[in-house]
């Protein structure tokens, strides 16, 4: 009722306590704790991994990031305003299965596949929106059923068969097309940087993109009004802020990354694999969730995604080389993600526990 | 039948440095209803939270027929003999389980009950309470098919279901038609009758004549007055919970300028009665009123969050009808909301960044925002309206609430507009941090129109020119802020107005 005031006692003017020294230790580990613990893992790995040093490692790395980097910046966006997208790994699968759909059956060159493949994003991502903004079915909810019904429409063209040359089709024929050799680049070029052949294509997809989300949320009008519909809805709809319009945005941006996140996918394997890409959701999940961590933000942020890809990343490769089994991956993903967690939500509740 | 049932001695309770119950005395007798009066923000619901055992007191003592009372947690509240029903109904049901399992969910939840669920049994039980009640209704139907006054009364009846010595009930009849309060006052008198104590608050007048046998006000966490006896004073009893010290803030009324606001025939609701308003530049104007008088809805449908259902609102003498409150702003209409925590802050933002909120586009090129210049804006802010902070990159949570809602009021002194509307600006301020925003507001007011929602007259008296008393959805009596007659503006706000003065009242607006 109107006892608003007991939250936020009325303390008049006086002056704010400096913080006592204790909080300092505290600070400092909330800001940079989680990349001090990524430099002590490369470390770590560099010691006990031998092999783990040198460029091929790298590779690996780089490789296994980047997909789901820019994954996990979709949801990351997602995540600004509030919301969510479960959608992703399917539109990303969905997205690769058109691509090699385009080129291998239907035989259109390599620019038709990517415009359809950033349109399918595009759209997904505003049915996704406008499910949530003007049908009111929760985030959750929605980008859920989006996808199974991704996850079903993906196999029905052919009829749940992988997509790749020579493969026989519903109506009798073999499909004759191929994919363009300047596809594949997309996801196989190597970039020399330092030492030859180091940096595969995706890498530089992930950076641009990622610097593109930072400036986006960070430097830009949308980007502080996306944050604010995020932290309180209400206020920013009473500030004339069109927040339907800012969620329909976030989910088409996902979409879009998803999608282009497909597209790589597709490349690198150079068809349209029906059973890939099953752990894209859970990683970039992760990523963006581990980013509230970095730098003490307690938000989702592009720079904190980015780095949480590449943790999960290099932890992964390192326990490969350590010669940790495969099947304990999902087991170690799900710990750093529950400690990364505790870092974000208690430390930075602590932080702001003096008011 | 007349001994005291409960008896609360110098308790106090504060929440930080606010003291939100200052040393208050409260006795409760059996069998009669006491009904509880006060403002937003005088402490009844600290009240009502203590009794009810969801904060503990800090200091004092409360007994409860003779023994002493100190539940630490509701349901301890409960067993002793104490039960609230509290102002959202819903709290007090579960709309998807049946009337039966709602009556008697307490029961369940006891440790002893057992695993299973005893239909049959359960049944027969409600069936009993319902009936020892006077409710008919089919114990087997769910509750989501009921209304709200029968939600109400099976959230009562629940209640009932404990045996209390002390029932609570929290503005009970808010949401509920006259027909529907009637029942619910029938039950009452029927529990008081059987030597019950019942705590009701409510703003309602007319609930207030029909049902209670003493009046108790209360302001700033303490008990402004006790009315009892054959002849309840009610208007003694909203003197003393509106309080009538007149402040020392000192209001000079300046010559209005030209007119920004016209409206004529303005019905809030399709029923209400149609109301003229005018509006000038260099004017600051309070609305006033009781809860449910129209205050908000006028404000609303100044700013595009509803629609009036006729009449026309003019700006600067071109007509306007905002669908949303961006339409609203783009037309030199702002509005800081009442409520702040829910409706207005953002509490992720620093203070430079819930400045600047809604002009964004003023302190951006291609969109890239210029940090530099929005924290200048945000520094000149916080010196203007003296917030005291560290610095304009302070997080807007390390703020006081005063500090905090002067920043909300800097989001829209930031840039300048016609019509400015603040919706209840002193809401949990404290006093000093009320007189800056008062003064702020009248120094601001040379080239707009300003219009300002207050429950509170005391806030009205601080920073108006003219105040005009709402009821009924509709304007109700208009004052100007000079030598005026408080009484005269009190027995507006509560409705209470002989027929001749309202009628003087409202030819001396038209």
């Amino acid at each position: 009722m109107s006892m608003n005031q007991t939250e936020t006692p009325s303390a008049g003017s006086r002056p704010q306590k400096p913080q006592p020294s204790s909080n300092g230790l505290i600070d400092i580990s909330i800001r940079y704790g989680f990349l001090a613990l990524l430099v002590g893992l490369v470390i770590f790995f560099s010691v006990f991994a031998s092999g783990f040093a040198g460029p091929r490692s790298a590779v690996f790395i780089f490789q296994s990031v980047a997909i789901t980097g820019i994954l996990a910046l979709g949801v990351t966006c997602t995540l600004v305003v509030g919301g969510f997208d479960l959608s992703i790994g399917s539109v990303a699968t969905s997205s690769m299965m058109l691509a090699a759909y385009m080129m291998v059956v239907l035989e259109q060159p390599a620019f038709v596949a990517i415009i359809a493949c950033l349109a399918m994003g595009a759209l997904i991502g505003l049915i996704n929106g406008l499910l949530i903004v003007k049908t009111k079915v929760p985030d959750l909810l929605a980008t859920l059923g989006m996808m199974f019904l991704l996850v079903g429409l993906q196999r029905i063209p052919t009829e749940g068969r992988s997509i790749a040359t020579g493969m026989s089709l519903p109506d009798g024929s073999t499909a004759e097309g191929t994919f363009s050799p300047l596809f594949l680049q997309l996801g196989r070029h190597r970039f020399d940087f330092m030492l030859d052949n180091l940096l595969p294509a995706p890498v530089i997809f992930l950076v641009v993109i990622g610097i593109l989300v930072w400036v986006f949320l960070e430097l830009t009008r949308h980007g502080r009004l996306m944050y604010a519909i995020g932290s309180n809805e209400r206020a920013a709809s009473l500030t004339g802020t069109n927040v339907n319009n800012y969620k329909i945005l976030a989910y088409m941006i996902s979409g879009v990354l998803a999608s282009i996140g497909g597209m790589l996918l597709a490349a690198r394997l150079g068809r349209g694999d029906i059973a890939s890409g099953t752990n894209l959701l859970l990683d970039a999940v992760a990523a963006s969730l581990i980013g509230f961590a970095v730098l003490g933000a307690a938000k989702p942020n592009a720079f904190g995604t980015s780095m949480g890809a590449l943790f999960v990343g290099i932890l992964l490769q390192g326990l490969t080389m350590m010669n940790a089994p495969y099947y304990t991956q999902d087991f170690i993903k799900g710990l750093v993600l529950v400690i990364a967690l505790v870092f974000t939500f208690s430390l930075s509740a602590r932080k702001a526990g003096g008011h | 039948m007349n001994g005291t049932l409960c008896d609360l001695r110098s308790v106090d309770k504060s929440f930080g440095d606010n003291r939100v119950l200052k040393q208050l005395n409260l006795s409760l007798p059996a069998g009669s209803v006491t009904v509880l009066m006060g403002a937003n923000g005088a402490g009844k619901s600290t009240l009502v939270k203590i009794l009810s055992g969801v904060h503990a007191l800090d200091a004092g003592s409360i007994t409860l027929l003779g023994k002493d009372f100190r539940p630490s947690t509701p349901s301890e509240a409960i067993r002793a003999g104490v039960v609230t029903v509290h102002q959202n109904i819903n709290d007090g049901v579960i709309p998807d389980l049946d009337v039966a399992s709602n009556l008697l969910i307490d029961r369940l939840a006891e440790p002893g009950y057992g695993f299973f669920l005893k239909r049959r049994q359960n049944y027969a039980d409600a069936e009993r309470i319902a009936s020892q009640m006077g409710l008919t209704l089919n114990v087997r139907q769910s509750v989501a098919e009921l209304g709200v006054a029968d939600r109400q009364l099976i959230a009562i009846a629940r209640a009932m279901a404990h045996d209390p010595q002390l029932l609570i009930l929290d503005e009970p009849t808010s949401s509920l038609s006259a027909s529907e309060a009637e029942r619910l006052f029938l039950l009452i008198e029927r529990l008081s009758a059987k030597g019950v104590a019942v705590l009701y608050i409510s703003h309602r007048m007319s609930d207030i004549r029909r049902i209670a046998d003493r009046i108790v006000s209360m302001r700033d966490g303490e008990i402004s007055g006790v009315f009892e006896g054959d002849e309840l004073d009610y208007e003694g009893a909203v003197n003393a919970m509106l309080g009538h010290r007149m402040t020392d803030a000192d209001i000079s009324v300046g010559a209005p300028g030209k007119p920004v606001l016209e409206i004529r025939d303005l019905k809030l609701l399709s029923g209400s009665k149609p109301f003229d308003f005018n509006l000038c530049e260099n004017e600051v104007v309070a609305v006033t009123g009781l809860l449910g008088s129209g205050k908000s809805a006028f404000a609303q449908s100044l700013f595009g969050l509803g629609r009036p259902a006729a009449g026309s609102i003019r700006i600067d003498g071109e007509d306007y009808a905002p669908a949303t409150p961006k339409a609203a702003i783009a037309r030199g209409v702002f509005m800081s909301a009442k409520d702040r925590a829910n409706n207005a802050v953002v509490a992720d933002f620093d203070i430079t960044r819930n400045i600047t909120l809604p002009f964004l586009s003023r302190y951006s090129n291609l969109s890239f925002i210029r940090r530099s210049d929005e924290r200048k804006t945000a520094q000149e802010m916080i010196e203007a309206l003296s917030i005291v902070c560290q610095g304009e990159t302070d997080s807007i949570g390390t703020l006081s609430g005063g500090n905090q809602q002067k920043v909300m009021l800097a989001r829209w002194l930031a840039e300048d507009c016609r019509l400015l509307l603040l919706d209840e600006p002193f809401q949990g301020v404290d006093i000093r941090a009320r007189r800056d925003i008062g003064r702020k507001i009248r120094e601001t007011a040379k080239n707009r129109a300003t219009l300002v929602f207050v429950s509170e007259l005391d806030e009205a008296l601080e920073v108006a020119d003219r105040i005009i008393v709402m009821t009924e959805h509709s304007v109700a009596a208009e004052f100007r802020n000079e030598n005026v007659d408080l009484n005269e503006i009190l027995t507006a706000v509560t409705g209470a107005l002989p027929a001749d003065a309202g009628s003087a009242a409202r030819t001396a607006h038209a």
